[in-house]
C-alpha cells in the first residue's frame, strides 16, 4: 500500500532501458519517502527477468503472464494495471514516455480519474501549500517537464488524486544497479481475473521493430565533435559524456571525413539539421555548413582551444580549453552534482 | 454504401514550433502573445486521413470538433475550406483551467452526443502541451478502443479499420473494430490545401457568438444557407457534471512555471579550471537543461 510502482516495458525479450532508469529513480524516491518499490511485468514469457528487476532494489514484482500479452496491446495492459492500482493503491506510478507508455498511461489515468503528467525530465519530492484552501501537502511528487515547445519548464503536482502518475523520457535519468543480490518477492497475478475476452479486440497483423538505432535528430542533447577532437579514441570521451547526460553523439563533416565517426551522425548542411535543447560542440571550429545544421539549438556550449574559433560567436558558453581535459571534468562534476 | 460518419478532434494552438531567438523578449523569455494561433499540425494530418476516407467512400461526412475560446472557430473554418462538412465548437468559461482529464471528459460527452459515428480521428498531440493524453483518455471515457500513432488508414470497412502505426523503433499494422478513436502521428501525410470553391462557400461560416458580434449584412444568409452555422455547445448542451470540469475536474496543478531564459547573443567565455566547469554544470542542472 502507498508504494511506488514502475511499469516495466518489454521489447525483444528484454526490459527496456527506460524502465531500468525508472526503477533506479523509483528506488531513490522510495528511500526518500520510506516506502517500498514495486514493479510490474506483463508479457508472454517473463521467466528469468525477475533477477534483473530485483537488482534495482525492487521489493515486490507483480507478474502477469499469458500468451496474448506480448506484443503490447492497449486494453489488456491498461485493464490489468487499472485493477492492480485499485488493489494496491500506490502513491506514485511511473511509465516510460515511449510509444507504449504514452499510449497506456492516459488510459489508466482516465479510468482511475487521477492526474498524469507526460514526458517528465525530472522528478522530485517536495511540499506544497495551497494558499486558497489553506491546506498543506507534504511528500508530493514534483513532476518537472518542458512545455510550450521547450520554452518553459513547468512543475506539475497532483495534490489530491492517487496514484500520482507520470511518464518519463528515455535517457534523462541514470540507470544504476542498487544491490546485485537484492531480495524481493514475486507476486503472480491471476490473469483471467484482470482481463476479459473483449480486451483483445485489436489484432496485430504485422510488426517490424528495429534494434535501437542512432537518432540524433530527436535527441534533446547532442554532444558533437569536430576535427579538433583529434582521434577516434578521443571521440570515446564524447560518447562517455553523452552516456551520462542521456545524449546522442554527432559530428562535423571534417570528423566524418577523418573517419572519427560514421556519416549517419553528421550534423550540418550535408548531414542532418538538429535543434536540440543543448548542443555541446567539441573541437568544432564552426564552418558555415556546420552552423547551418545546428545554430537553432536552444543552447550551445563550445569547447575549443582556439578563442577565435567562429563557433564561439554563436555559442552561449565558450569554454577555452582542451577537449581531452574539459570533458572528463564535465563528467566528474555532473556525477557529483546530479541528483 | 452510405459512407462513414467521421469525427475529427482538433485544437487551436500557439505556434511554438519556430520560436527563434527573435521571438524572445528582452529578458530572454518567449513572447507568447507574438505567436500566431494555428491549427495544431498533427490534427491537420488527422483531417487529411478523414478526408481520404471521405474521398473513397461517397456519402461520408467529416465533423470537426474543437474546444476552446470563441476564436477557436477559426480552425473550424480552416477545416471547412479543406473539405470538412461541419464543425462544433465546445466553449464555456466553465472549461477554463481544464487539464487533460477534464478536457477529455468534455470531449467524450460531445462525442457521445454525436452518436452514432464510425471513427474518431485526432492528432497524436498538440504542440503547446505535447501530452498526447486527451485522445486515449476520451476513448477510455467513451469505452471504445484506441489506436495511437497512425501513419496511414490502410483500409476501412463497415465494422473494422486497418491502421499502420509508427512506433519509435518500427511500424505495426493493426486491425481494430469500429467505432474506435485513432490518433495520427506527425509522419502521416500533410493535409491538402484550401479549396477555392470551399473557401467561397464557407467564408461566412460563423458561430452564434460571432454572428452577434458581426456588423456586416450577411445575417439573412444564415436562413437560406444553414451550412454556414458553426454550432456552439456549452456545459448545458453537454449535460456535464460541473465538478468534473475546469479546475475542480483537473487533478494536476501547475505549481511553478519557469521561463527558459535564452542568454543574450554575447557568449560567456570560460576557462578550463575546475570551478568554472563545475559552476557551469550546476547552472545547467538548476535550469533543467540537463537532467
Amino acid at each position: 500500500m502507498n508504494n511506488i510502482i514502475v511499469y516495466c516495458e518489454i521489447e525483444d525479450k528484454a526490459i527496456a532501458d527506460v524502465s531500468l532508469e525508472l526503477l533506479t529513480k523509483g528506488r531513490k524516491l522510495a528511500d526518500e519517502l520510506k516506502c517500498e518499490l514495486e514493479a510490474v511485468l506483463i508479457g508472454s514469457d517473463i521467466k528469468g527477468m525477475e533477477k534483473e528487476v530485483f537488482q534495482y532494489g525492487v521489493d515486490t514484482l507483480f507478474t502477469a503472464e499469458e500468451n496474448r500479452l506480448y506484443p503490447y496491446l492497449t486494453l489488456p495492459h491498461a485493464n490489468i494495471l487499472s485493477k492492480l492500482f485499485e488493489e494496491e493503491k500506490p502513491q506514485i506510478a511511473l511509465f516510460g514516455a515511449t510509444s507504449i507508455g504514452r499510449d497506456l498511461a492516459p488510459r489508466i489515468a482516465s479510468a482511475l480519474k487521477c492526474g498524469l503528467t507526460a514526458d517528465c525530465t525530472s522528478l522530485e519530492i517536495g511540499a506544497h501549500r495551497d494558499k486558497k484552501q489553506k491546506k498543506d501537502y507534504k511528500d508530493l511528487l514534483f513532476q518537472i517537464r518542458p512545455a510550450f515547445g521547450g520554452n518553459i519548464i513547468a512543475t506539475i503536482i497532483n495534490p489530491e488524486t492517487r496514484p500520482q502518475m507520470a511518464t518519463v523520457r528515455e535517457g534523462v535519468m541514470k540507470k544504476e544497479i542498487y544491490a546485485p543480490n537484492y531480495k524481493g518477492k514475486v507476486k503472480k497475478l491471476d490473469v483471467p481475473k484482470y482481463i476479459k475476452e473483449e480486451d483483445f479486440v485489436v489484432k496485430i497483423l504485422e510488426r517490424h521493430i528495429e534494434k535501437k538505432k542512432i537518432d540524433i535528430k530527436n535527441s534533446h542533447i547532442i554532444v558533437s565533435g569536430g576535427y579538433g577532437v583529434g582521434s577516434k579514441e578521443h571521440f570515446e570521451l564524447l560518447f562517455e559524456l553523452a552516456d551520462v547526460l542521456g545524449a546522442e553523439v554527432g559530428g562535423s563533416r571534417a570528423a566524418v571525413d577523418a573517419g572519427f565517426i560514421p556519416h549517419e551522425r553528421q550534423v550540418g548542411q550535408t548531414g542532418v539539421t538538429v535543434r536540440p535543447h543543448l548542443y555541446i560542440a567539441c573541437g568544432i571550429s564552426g564552418a558555415v555548413q556546420h552552423r547551418a545544421g545546428m545554430e537553432e539549438s536552444a543552447m550551445i556550449i563550445s569547447i575549443n582551444k582556439d578563442p577565435n574559433a567562429p563557433i564561439n560567436n554563436i555559442a552561449d558558453y565558450a569554454i577555452i580549453g582542451d577537449v581531452g581535459e574539459v570533458i572528463p571534468k564535465m563528467i566528474k562534476y555532473y556525477k557529483k552534482n546530479a541528483k | 454504401m452510405k459512407g462513414f460518419k467521421i469525427i475529427v478532434l482538433a485544437k487551436q494552438v500557439p505556434d511554438t514550433r519556430n520560436v527563434g531567438k527573435d521571438a524572445m523578449k528582452a529578458n530572454g523569455t518567449v513572447n507568447r502573445a507574438a505567436l500566431p494561433a494555428v491549427f495544431n499540425p498533427e490534427d491537420l494530418k488527422a483531417l487529411e486521413q478523414a478526408l481520404r476516407i471521405k474521398d473513397e467512400n461517397p456519402g461520408s461526412t467529416v465533423t470537426l470538433l474543437t474546444m476552446g475560446p470563441g476564436r477557436a472557430a477559426e480552425i473550424i473554418r480552416e477545416g471547412l475550406y479543406r473539405g470538412a462538412d461541419d464543425g462544433i465548437l465546445i466553449t464555456d468559461r466553465k472549461f477554463a483551467g481544464s487539464d487533460t482529464l477534464a478536457t477529455s471528459y468534455a470531449i467524450s460527452l460531445a462525442i457521445k452526443k454525436l452518436s452514432p459515428y464510425d471513427i474518431i480521428l485526432s492528432g497524436r498531440q498538440a504542440i503547446d502541451g505535447d501530452t498526447a493524453q486527451v485522445g486515449p483518455q476520451a476513448a477510455e471515457k467513451i469505452g471504445i478502443p484506441q489506436v495511437t500513432y497512425c501513419e496511414e488508414v490502410v483500409s476501412i470497412s463497415k465494422h473494422r479499420v486497418q491502421i499502420k502505426r509508427r512506433l519509435e523503433r518500427g511500424v505495426e499494422t493493426v486491425e481494430c473494430p469500429l467505432p474506435a478513436l485513432v490518433t495520427v502521428h506527425g509522419s502521416a501525410p500533410d493535409c491538402r490545401s484550401r479549396n477555392a470553391r470551399l473557401l467561397m462557400k464557407f467564408k461566412h461560416a460563423k458561430t452564434v457568438t460571432e454572428l452577434q458580434e458581426a456588423t456586416d449584412d450577411y445575417l439573412d444568409l444564415y436562413d437560406t444557407r444553414p451550412y454556414l452555422d458553426i454550432k456552439e455547445w456549452t456545459v448545458d448542451d453537454l449535460n456535464a457534471d460541473e465538478e468534473w470540469l475546469g479546475l475542480s475536474g483537473s487533478p494536476t496543478k501547475v505549481k511553478k512555471v519557469t521561463n527558459v531564459v535564452f542568454t543574450a547573443k554575447e557568449s560567456k567565455v570560460l576557462g578550463d579550471r575546475d570551478e568554472e566547469i563545475e559552476d557551469l554544470i550546476k547552472e545547467l542542472l538548476e535550469n533543467h537543461t540537463i537532467g
